[in-house]
């Protein structure tokens, strides 16, 4: 544990305490959820939009639901979205981005100006369309947003694969033989681990954030299904009187972003530390 | 008994590399000749910029994008290195590189780094493979090679490093190896031991070996044959001991007048004329040669 502190911090050690925390909030989110059929979306008409009090500790929603098992709930579809999202940008754009920078030449070419095609539409406006022509859905939602984020991943490890493919070492590996697929395997994908662990969790939070955008604008998990965005986006018809409704989803998302963004800092930082030292 | 094959392994008439740049082709290779035969430890010396480099990169099929290759015969084993070198490469020719430091990635370990040539090259089992690379790593006259396979390069001195490289070198079965200034980054006592141990390996295991150096005591030392490169042409080939004691060529005279120990002490060193940086593009320095 103080080893821990000691690499990441006090701020960074919190941050992935409050991650792990949601995530094991969305695992158990049928246990721990006071009222654990109303976070699944079973509608309790007789208590529609209670303020806060000792029964729903965050209110009631217009269908009477208890807000924190909503929440708790819509944990597990947040968090997985953000994550998924990050996970499918990175399965493209890794390939990709390795490729154009280990090959170079007009493999490079060909990559990086697919890419960009990508990235010269507004990231938005591009999940939005992609979300519209795929339909609503969690799944169709993670493929919009991871479309238009994988092209910084590509960007990140081309620059890596541009670096180390004049390596010494790389063309001795080469001259000695060794296939391509093995070369990049073994000395170019290990050292854009690091950099991209960092974005990586940096990322989860806007991921997140561009998927809770989606759902505010109905393009993304379908109800009863809740998530964050959603959430904030139901509650709007009834803000600013039942202010809860909006607020606490709000809230949840803006600590879970808060803390992936620290916690990408913190590894950003120990990762700077650990070149000094090897300086 | 088979008769010894006297064909030579390695033979080459007029190579020439043609670079092509955007303010005119340079000629980093003109005209060389250069015939190894099997068995042979055979230097190729000049100074920098002379072509000895990119001659043995020719030969690996590793010339810049683009650049043009032209020879009258430019055949290994019988085999014309214009298409096969990429095949042979890795397979049949070996490299030893220059900097050993830098040939080694720094966060693999030796034994990942063999064990990954091998792979490429040889269909063994795990254990074999790993018996084969200390067998390797033995025979390059490392000790403890146990304690060297799990070894960090860094962990490592320059000489041993230099020996795994020769190692990995083997590892892929090759029988020729082009070593371009293998003992440049080592010491003056290493260097000798890494070229004692050339020479071994080369008897031992059947080895051919192109020495590219600009050092004539690497020449003297290891060397059977040798060449001598000036602005990209071979201008003088023979036995070592024939091209140092009775230089033919001018050029390779003036080489050795320009040795520290060939003029006696506080006398000037000798300027060998008409040498040149970087081969530029333009006309042959034909007046020169």
């Amino acid at each position: 544990m103080s080893r821990l502190v000691q690499r990441l911090g006090w701020p960074g050690t919190l941050a992935l305490a409050c991650i792990l925390g949601f995530v094991a909030i969305g695992i158990l989110a049928p246990l721990i959820a006071p009222w654990p059929a109303q976070g699944a979306g079973a509608p309790n008409v007789a208590a529609r939009l209670m303020p806060p009090s000792a029964d729903h500790w965050l209110g009631t929603d217009h269908l009477g639901r208890d807000m924190l098992s909503r929440l708790i709930y819509a944990t597990r579809v947040s968090l997985s979205n953000g994550m998924l999202i990050v996970a499918f940008s990175l399965l493209i754009g890794l390939p990709v981005g390795l490729a154009a920078g280990y090959f170079g030449g007009w493999v490079d070419e060909a990559l990086m100006r697919v890419t960009d095609v990508f990235l010269a539409f507004p990231a938005l406006l591009l999940a939005v369309l992609m979300a519209a022509s795929l339909g609503p859905g969690f799944l169709n939602s993670v493929i919009a947003v991871s479309v238009t984020w994988w092209p910084w991943y590509a960007r990140l490890a081309r620059a890596e694969g541009l670096v180390l493919r004049g390596q010494p070492y790389v063309e001795a590996a080469r001259l000695a033989g060794v296939s391509h697929p093995r070369i990049i395997l073994r000395h170019i994908l290990p050292a854009t681990a690091r950099p991209l662990t960092v974005q990586a969790a940096l990322d989860v939070g806007p991921a997140l954030l561009t998927a809770a955008a989606l759902s505010f604008l109905g393009l993304g998990v379908l109800p009863p299904t809740a998530d964050w965005g959603q959430m904030v986006d139901a509650g709007r018809k009834f803000f600013p009187d039942r202010w809860w409704y909006s607020a606490m989803p709000g809230v949840t998302i803006f600590i879970v972003a808060l803390s992936f963004s620290v916690l990408g800092d913190a590894l950003r930082d120990r990762r700077k530390g650990a070149a000094r030292a090897s300086a | 008994m088979p008769l010894p094959d006297t064909t030579p392994l390695l033979e080459i008439r007029g190579l020439s590399v043609t670079i092509p740049t955007p303010e005119g082709d340079v000629h980093a290779v003109r005209a060389v000749d250069l015939e190894i035969g099997r068995g042979d430890i055979h230097g190729l010396i000049g100074e920098s910029g002379s072509g000895k480099t990119m001659t043995g990169m020719a030969m690996l099929g590793l010339v810049p994008k683009g650049s043009r290759i032209g020879a009258a015969r430019f055949h290994f084993d019988g085999q014309d290195l214009r298409q096969q070198a990429s095949r042979l490469r890795g397979r049949r020719i070996g490299m030893i590189s220059q900097d050993p430091a830098a040939a080694l990635n720094p966060v693999l370990s030796i034994r990942r780094q063999i064990d990954d040539v091998l792979r490429t090259h040889r269909d063994l089992p795990r254990v074999a493979r790993r018996a084969e690379a200390l067998a390797l790593l033995a025979a390059t006259g490392l000790p403890d090679p146990e304690k060297v396979l799990r070894s960090y390069p860094h962990q490592l001195s320059g000489g041993m490093q230099q020996r795994v490289v020769i190692a990995q070198a083997l590892a892929t079965g090759a029988d020729f190896l082009i070593a371009d200034e293998p003992t440049t980054a080592l010491d003056v006592s290493v260097a000798t031991q890494v070229l004692a141990l050339l020479r071994r390996l080369v008897a031992e295991r059947n080895l051919t070996v192109l020495m590219i150096t600009h050092d004539m005591d690497v020449i003297a030392e290891a060397c059977d044959r040798v060449t001598v490169l000036y602005a990209g042409r071979s201008v003088e080939t023979g036995p070592v001991e024939e091209v140092l004691n009775r230089p033919a060529h001018r050029y390779t005279r003036a080489l050795l007048g320009a040795l520290p120990d060939a003029v006696p002490r506080g006398a000037r060193l000798a300027v060998v004329e008409g040498s040149f940086e970087d081969p530029e593009p333009g006309p042959d320095p034909e007046g020169a040669v």
